[in-house]
């Protein structure tokens, strides 16, 4: 949808592009959510639970180790720390976004927080990297994550009401949507030798350190990723040519 | 109704998630960070997408399997070769997913 590059200067506007813009990812999310509503109830879950989870976590990858270890019996600190660890990763998005909100207010800064996802993360930098009209980026940022947010909590609900009905929801393997979603992400924005180091670094650290414990192999791998853009940034030279930002042509 | 157990999880894992999202919303925006920290975090997106799928595409249930029974090794290349050639995201979605339903039936993965 490259209209979205053209210049949209009123909130209304700003607000349904952002919606738009999340589509894509809000289709590859819907089994995601159907699964983990599923799965909240079939690991003995209560259905309140499971959507107040949704509605106030609103994590997916943390809400799906959560209710796991929920369900193995893990004492509650340890989840919560499991948790943390598993969204830290969403600090380095708060902290990518916040030169770019920071002339918002409080009230708005609330539920722009609130709803910072991996979704709603790749849709709005990726708008926020266009210099036309900044004044009203934030409604598309909220169109976003209010779209996103409300079609987790709906999936979810799916999820709750079929949940005695799909035998053992994560053998379907659903999930992979996931991946098919970050793939079609992160593929076509390596246009530069910096970014193909960050992907290609951050995949061997991720694997390598896979077997560390509250998924700290996803923050080494990371940090990992963005200290080997940052080099080969600095080696080749060319930091004018770098386009690191996630751009599919099809946000 | 949710237990009380149930009621202090949710309530813990919501407190954590919300302090990882909003405070660094709100302070690295009023701090005046370094010039070279900002180029640093241009790369956060594909380093941490990145980190996501590839244990998930190549370790599946956490041992690395590299094998055309690998239901996800296999639906994640056809998925990243779609992505290359067209750059349209739904397009990859569903595609990848179909090759991933496709290969698990056929493999007698149901």
């Amino acid at each position: 949808m490259a209209s979205l590059s053209v210049s949209l200067s009123t909130p209304p506007a700003e607000f349904i592009a952002g919606a738009r813009a999340t589509l894509p990812l809000i289709v590859g999310g819907i089994p995601f959510g159907i699964i983990f509503g599923a799965l909240a109830i079939t690991s003995g879950m209560s259905p309140g639970a499971a959507l107040m989870m949704s509605l106030l976590v609103y994590a997916g990858s943390a809400q799906f180790i959560g209710v796991n270890l929920f369900a193995a019996g893990a004492a509650i600190p340890l989840i919560v720390l499991t948790t943390f660890i598993v969204n830290v990763r969403h600090a380095l998005y708060a902290a990518t976004l916040a030169p770019h909100v920071r002339h918002l207010p409080i009230g708005w800064l609330l539920p722009l927080g609130f709803m910072l996802t991996d979704e709603t993360f790749v849709v709005v930098i990726q708008h926020y990297a266009h210099d036309d009209s900044p004044r009203h980026k934030h409604w598309f940022y909220l169109g976003s994550a209010l779209a996103m947010y409300i079609s987790w909590t709906a999936t979810t609900l799916i999820g709750i009401i079929a949940g005695g009905s799909i035998d053992n929801p994560e053998r379907w393997g659903l999930d992979f949507a996931m991946s098919a979603t970050f793939i079609g992400i992160v593929v076509p924005a390596i246009k530069t030798r910096p970014i193909l180091a960050a992907v290609v670094t951050a995949g061997f650290v991720a694997m390598i350190a896979n077997p560390l414990p509250y998924k700290l192999g996803l923050i080494a791998a990371a940090l990992a990723g963005v200290a080997a853009g940052v080099i080969a940034e600095m080696l080749s030279g060319r930091a004018a040519d770098a386009q690191p930002d996630v751009s599919p042509d099809s946000i | 109704m949710p237990t009380a157990l149930e009621l202090i999880l949710i309530v813990g894992m919501a407190v954590v998630t919300f302090a990882v999202r909003f405070p660094v919303l709100v302070l690295v925006g009023r701090l005046p960070l370094p010039a070279p920290v900002f180029r640093a975090l241009r790369y956060v997106p594909a380093a941490v997408l990145t980190a996501i799928i590839v244990p998930e595409v190549f370790m599946p249930g956490g041992t690395l399997t590299l094998s055309l029974e690998s239901s996800t090794l296999v639906a994640g290349v056809v998925s990243a070769l779609i992505a290359w050639r067209s750059g349209n995201l739904l397009l990859t979605i569903t595609l990848g997913m179909g090759a991933f339903l496709l290969h698990r039936a056929v493999m007698g993965g149901f």
